[in-house]
């Protein structure tokens, strides 16, 4: 888990803003993955978190700085970085198989249309919407949209996933199911998952790491948290998880005050050495990049004093 | 609870136009016996005078002249004395081929314009410019550059009927969904393949209200284009009966030239209908 695999180094944003000033939404963020990990960023809205994604998507490009994925820098939108939108996107002329074997025969342009339809059919059964095929957007709810695409993105088997809070808009239940279908097909297939989110929950339940940004504009990144709770992790137990209450209090008390007041309250912040934070185990370290890192110890109750 | 609705709209339908008709054929008729002359001058003066008739015709005339012309619709007497279904056809194949020849300009025309912005501010004063004008107003200029009055009549047509279509394909094409071409970007879509399965899919109901408004003008223009022109055609046939003071020729014109209309904007509806996606 040493390895970059996807390295995003002094990027920065800036809008043209009146009066021939700048506004700046971030400038000189760095942040790196490593393959297989699954990553949530947190913070307030105007962070820029959604242009940080789209920026790796390709959709958007940085004023500064450059993306490196595989070991290659990034130009554009590419097939190996699927996008699954916070509005879903499909094309609401085209019927649920027609969306996922739109975005498999843009993949593989010389396959014939029963490899397509075949392929596209084994990711929908995949989410789970079989004998849903042949219905359009518009006659499915707002989950089973959000199923196709995840299917749609997972069927041109890219390299990695960005979602745009994928779940914001869809009610509690639902969400919890997605998460769940998410979660089990990443670590199925060992996806490499870059999400946006606004759900401390959600975060705390599918990430790896959670990278937590300040307020914008002039957002930085302020900390990496690595995630304590075991990979195999339940839904249902997860709260009973010694550190879990730990985790999420300092998640929460970065977004409701040190969201607000990190630049002023840490003048030496090191965009390019981001303190990673483990909670309730000292001693562990991860070096990222090599150089050695700040770290910052939350005291959590020490496991084995479970109730 | 439709289908009643549906049941009770036409029954009032109905009473309306029989209303009107009713209304239409009292006003009209003769009053009797209106003034006493001589037979020879009585003859001399018509029904209008002796009996009090009015000079416009009533439902009764116009059925049973409709009914003449229902009965032979295609017969050819000689230029100014041809069947109504010749007349309604070259009036529909006019307006046809100016229509044609204008989506086939209008719309590759107003796909280009709307992918791109800097042609769309370029040309946007020139077409802010030529989309008032009057079609007719190109009438004498397309007979002295043309010279030939019956692709003058289709040149006015295309004129007309091209500014509604081409500015709502430019305004479709222009605001498609970001989201949806994003899906076409993150999948490396090509521009080609990107303009036909997802901006044409997406802008196609706003250009067939652009072709369904289009096709209404068209019609509107025609008739008096035809007026104008001369020869053949509906329009041309109002003026003729007009000047052999035939009003229930007149009136029937008037009547089929709303039913063509109606059919011609029915059809479009149906393909506007074929193409709307529910979101």
């Amino acid at each position: 888990m040493s390895d970059k695999f996807i390295s995003i180094e002094a990027i920065a944003k800036r809008y043209p803003g009146a009066g021939g000033a700048t506004t700046t939404v971030f400038e000189n963020l760095w942040l790196s993955m490593a393959r297989g990990e699954f990553a949530c960023v947190i913070g307030h809205s105007g962070c820029g978190k959604t242009t940080v994604l789209n920026i790796l998507a390709g959709l958007d490009a940085p004023s500064e700085g450059a993306v490196i994925v595989d070991g290659q820098a990034i130009s554009g939108t590419s097939l190996d970085r699927a996008v699954i939108f916070q509005s879903h996107a499909l094309l609401p002329w085209r019927t649920v198989l027609g969306n996922v074997a739109y975005a498999v025969s843009s993949k593989w342009r010389s396959w014939d249309r029963a490899k397509v339809k075949a392929h596209a059919q084994s990711f929908i059964d995949l989410v789970g919407l079989t004998g849903s095929e042949h219905k359009r957007p518009s006659e499915l709810s707002g989950g089973m949209k959000q199923r196709v695409g995840i299917a749609r993105a997972l069927s041109i088997t890219p390299k990695m996933m960005l979602m745009d809070e994928p779940f914001s808009a869809l009610d509690a239940l639902t969400r919890g199911t997605l998460q769940d279908e998410v979660r089990r097909i990443c670590l199925e297939t060992g996806q490499t998952a870059f999400m946006i989110t606004h759900d401390v929950d959600e975060a705390i339940y599918l990430a790896d790491k959670i990278f937590l940004m300040t307020n914008g504009p002039g957002a930085v990144l302020a900390e990496v948290v690595q995630n304590p709770l075991p990979r195999d992790r339940g839904r249902t137990d997860l709260h009973r998880h010694p550190l879990y209450y730990a985790l999420r209090n300092h998640i929460i008390d970065f977004l409701v005050t040190r969201s607000k007041t990190f630049t002023a309250e840490t003048p030496g912040h090191d965009p390019r050495n981001v303190p990673v934070v483990h909670i309730g185990k000292p001693g562990l370290t991860i070096a990222s990049n090599g150089e050695e890192q700040r770290q910052t110890w939350i005291p959590g109750p020490s496991p084995g004093l479970t109730a | 609870m439709t289908s009643s609705l549906r049941l009770r709209a036409g029954l009032v339908s109905i009473a309306l136009l029989a209303a009107f008709l009713g209304i239409w054929h009292l006003a009209t008729r003769s009053t009797g016996t209106a003034a006493t002359m001589s037979p020879e001058y009585a003859k001399l003066m018509g029904l209008t005078a002796t009996q009090g008739k009015s000079a416009m015709p009533g439902p009764l005339d116009v059925g049973a002249k409709l009914w003449e012309h229902l009965k032979r619709p295609f017969y050819d007497n000689g230029p100014n004395d041809k069947g109504l279904g010749i007349q309604l056809a070259y009036s529909i194949a006019r307006v046809g081929t100016g229509y044609l020849l204008a989506v086939l300009v209008a719309i590759p025309l107003g796909f280009l314009i709307g992918m791109s912005p800097l042609l769309s501010k370029a040309l946007d004063p020139f077409i802010q410019v030529l989309k008032p004008i009057s079609p007719l107003a190109w009438m004498p200029l397309a007979l002295y550059t043309i010279k030939d009055s019956s692709i003058s009549a289709i040149f006015v047509i295309f004129i007309c009927s091209i500014w509604p279509m081409l500015l709502n394909t430019v305004f479709g094409v222009a605001s498609v969904r970001k989201e949806w071409i994003n899906v076409a970007r993150t999948l490396e879509v090509g521009t080609v393949r990107r303009a036909f399965t997802v901006i044409l899919p997406a802008a196609a109901p706003t250009i067939l209200t652009g072709m369904r408004i289009s096709i209404g003008i068209a019609w509107l223009v025609i008739v008096a284009a035809e007026m104008l022109v001369g020869g053949t055609g509906i329009g041309y046939f109002v003026w003729n009966e007009w000047n052999n003071l035939s009003i229930t020729n007149v009136i029937i014109a008037i009547l089929l030239i709303g039913i063509v209309g109606m059919l011609l904007d029915q059809i479009l509806a149906r393909f506007t209908r074929m193409v709307t996606f529910p979101e």
